[in-house]
């Protein structure tokens, strides 16, 4: 059962990064358009994720509920020692999720929309922004549980180069995902080539934001380099993901918005997986050389298998529902919506 | 103000916050089923764009309370590491459940905001009545939870330590149906009196009267069967703290010493050092009838708990006296509304009723605050009632302080703006509702 568990921690999270992830791309996107095409972005962007946009963000929830039904002690240390850049990302989501609404469902369109777009795309970048952030703390054996200095316990447990090039490298993920995604959305040459050329800016970005992550991780002595090629598994899966990028681009300009989906959320699936194998079970690398893993620290027996069998059910619910929302949607529209 | 009660703070803050989107978008999508389904039946076009009206404003609380319950979600564990550390497992039961009826919710929204004219009649007037459902079943939930801090079961605690634990036992523990039961009709009886008191207020500027008068009776419908039921699922709640938190009670109704036949005291200024409350109205030997069904029950006062242990009296004591004397002029409207629409129809209309609507619109509300601050600070200073302390549960970073600012400030701002959008909607209900204004009706 708890294998059940953390298969769904680790999908939560995977879905979240795609689904979640291109939601913060589109507003990613939108802050890096120029203004005269800034109005057709959003427009495609609404059209697009409008209906899935709150299921989208669901992802992070059950995750976090995973966390501290199933694992709280590591959701303890978390929210303690990274404190403040969770408090960042939260304040990010209210930013995102109600400026999104907002400049929507606002009666009168005028200056105000300004404001909500402003709100939105910046919040769309600092939010992934400290979500690579946090993650990158997990493994950076910064955290340090016996540290006595504000600094030491509650900044520095996150305020590193590694960490921020990690967040750099989220930011253009998210980037890539929403532009590859809005390729197809368009409902014009004109729009499709902007996108395409969005999605080829967004994955160079994210090839020398990646570059960067290697070497500050040189820089701070963390074996990035021995967790990813160091084992068959995370090493298959950086192949995959290189094999299929070489695809993606030799795709990109035939028009086959389809398979440009899957593959670049194959992409990103595998590098998710050559980052968090190495560690499993472990989740959090402490300073001192100690760890906390998903396996020993798990909690009760009971409160993991009705969790699993929350879990379970719960996607009896879900999932045909969230594929037919998915689905509903794609077909072409009679009435324009509210 | 130091850390732990920045901290309170912050959490009270977010709570207060939350409670009021999430009480609006658990209860319109109903008010929006009704006047749905009247549109597919009478094919009236007012019902078809009171509900549409609706559904924005719905759209806008849906989003900040999904926001600020993400927000909380992380909260519990950011200012109460300690607390979650041993509740997380125990009291998760509702979260991961909660986790799957907000996700329906989320779909359901997306299926009814984007779905007019795209579905057949009734699935869309489907998915609209599931977001009013799986809204209704989060709130259970998670009421589940905060009344397991009140009742906390499903565990053994032995030297320090919680073992034997059994999330099913812990999610049914003895106040979850009363505290489920008050908040549901709660938030029922305030978003009613919400609604009804802003359309009130619009037939009186006498704006769209008809689409006014009709959307606000369906509310005002809601809110008088949820005034009427609330006193009963009160005196349920009211027995059961008498149960299972006696310090409580004691504190909600100033109580500190222990006797039988305890008067019920409306209103009134209690004093912890002479432990005697000044200028307050008694009802003989009410309390006890009302906690025991018994009119010479024994009451047990603040003199048995430790001092240590007492909850804040004169917080508990004015919350809870607002929460009722709220509740009952609330229940007043209720019954003189409910006459006029049995017995005396030509009143409907009349000026006088619409402004007793229109001045009640924030009361549901104001009780709902209230009573939440009844149940909260009536539990300290625990924060699992007679297991751990709040103060034990804090978290140890410093500067909480700030962060309380900082939240303070995003959630003012938030209401405001979320105020002048709803003022936005109204205003342009001529505009964009209006019947005889048919272009937006295709």
């Amino acid at each position: 059962m708890l294998y059940v568990v953390i298969a769904y921690l680790w999908l939560s999270l995977l879905l979240y990064l795609l689904f979640g992830g291109a939601d913060f791309g589109a507003g990613i996107l939108e802050l890096f358009t120029t203004k005269k095409n800034r109005v057709r972005t959003r427009k495609t962007t609404y059209r697009a994720i409008g209906p899935i946009w709150e299921a989208n963000h669901m992802w992070l929830i059950i995750a976090i509920v995973i966390m501290f039904v199933g694992f709280p002690d590591i959701y303890t240390v978390m929210s303690l020692y990274l404190h403040i850049p969770l408090v960042i990302m939260l304040l990010g989501i209210i930013a995102r999720g109600t400026a999104f609404s907002f400049r929507h469902y606002d009666a009168i369109r005028d200056d105000m929309q300004t404001v909500y777009n402003r709100i939105f795309t910046w919040s769309s970048f600092i939010t992934p922004l400290f979500l690579g952030i946090i993650a990158a703390s997990t493994v950076s054996s910064a955290i340090d549980t016996h540290a006595h200095g504000f600094l030491d316990a509650y900044i520095f447990s996150w305020l590193r180069v590694f960490n921020i090039t990690v967040g750099l490298f989220t930011i253009s993920i998210c980037a890539f995902l929403a532009a590859v995604f809005l390729i197809g959305e368009a409902d014009n040459d004109k729009d499709r080539t902007r996108f395409i050329s969005k999605a080829k800016s967004s994955n160079m970005f994210a090839v020398i934001s990646g570059a960067m992550v290697f070497l500050s991780a040189r820089y701070e002595h963390i074996p990035l380099a021995v967790w990813i090629f160091g084992n068959a598994v995370s090493l298959c899966a950086i192949i995959a993901a290189l094999a299929s990028l070489i695809l993606f681009w030799y795709l990109l300009s035939k028009g086959k918005t389809k398979v440009l989906r899957i593959l670049a959320g194959f992409q990103i699936t595998m590098i998710l997986l050559a980052v968090t194998y190495p560690h499993f079970p472990k989740i959090i690398l402490l300073k001192n050389g100690g760890y906390l893993s998903l396996t020993d620290e798990s909690g009760e027996q009971k409160a993991i298998e009705s969790l699993a069998i929350a879990l379970l059910v719960g996607s009896i619910f879900i999932l045909p529902a969230l594929f037919y929302l998915i689905y509903s949607f794609k077909k072409p529209s009679e009435e324009q919506s509210l | 103000m130091d850390n732990f009660m920045a901290a309170r703070s912050q959490m009270a803050l977010s709570l207060a916050f939350h409670i009021i989107f999430s009480c609006i978008g658990m209860v319109m999508p109903f008010f929006m089923a009704v006047s749905h389904y009247l549109w597919i039946k009478t094919d009236n076009l007012i019902y078809k764009n009171i509900t549409r009206a609706w559904s924005k404003g719905v759209a806008i609380f849906f989003a900040t309370g999904a926001v600020s319950g993400t927000v909380l979600s992380f909260e519990l564990g950011l200012l109460w590491p300690e607390f979650m550390k041993h509740a997380g497992p125990i009291f998760g039961m509702p979260f991961s459940l909660e986790g799957t009826a907000f996700f329906i919710e989320a779909i359901a929204l997306g299926f009814f905001l984007y779905g007019w004219g795209r579905f057949n009649k009734w699935f869309h007037w489907i998915t609209g009545l599931i977001v009013g459902i799986s809204g209704l079943v989060s709130g259970i939930l998670v009421v589940a939870a905060n009344s397991w801090m009140n009742s906390p079961s499903g565990f053994d605690y032995v030297n320090g330590k919680y073992i034997n634990i059994d999330p099913i036992k812990a999610m049914f523990n003895k106040a979850w149906f009363s505290q489920a039961l008050h908040m549901c009709i709660a938030a029922f009886a305030a978003t009613g009196f919400a609604v009804a008191g802003v359309h009130a207020l619009m037939i009186l500027r006498k704006r769209n009267v008809s689409f006014h008068y009709r959307a606000f009776k369906i509310a005002a419908l809601f809110a008088i069967v949820a005034a009427i039921l609330q006193p009963l699922s009160g005196d349920i709640s009211a027995k059961n703290v008498a149960r299972l938190q006696p310090p409580k009670l004691a504190a909600m109704e100033a109580v500190y010493k222990t006797e039988k036949g305890v008067p019920l005291l409306i209103g009134g200024i209690p004093n912890d050092s002479t432990q005697e409350v000044k200028y307050a109205i008694r009802l003989p030997n009410l309390l006890s009838f009302l906690a025991y069904d018994n009119f010479n029950a024994e009451i047990k006062g603040l003199d048995q708990v430790p001092a240590t242990d007492r909850p804040p009296v004169a917080v508990t004591h004015y919350s809870f006296q607002v929460m009722v004397a709220l509740g009952m002029f609330m229940l007043l409207i209720a019954i003189l509304y409910l006459i006029i629409l049995i017995k005396k129809k030509s009143w409907q209309n009349k000026r006088w009723l619409l402004k007793l609507f229109a001045i009640a619109t924030p009361m549901g509300f104001m009780a709902v605050e209230a009573g939440w601050t009844v149940t909260e600070t009536g539990r300290q200073p625990w924060i699992i009632y007679g297991i751990m302390r709040t103060k034990d549960a804090v978290t140890p970073m410093p500067g909480i302080i700030y962060s309380f600012y900082i939240f303070t400030a995003v959630y003012i701002s938030l209401s405001l703006i979320v105020i002048f959008m709803l003022y936005r909607q109204i205003k342009m209900v001529p505009v964009l509702y209006d019947v005889t204004n048919d272009k937006n009706m295709h």
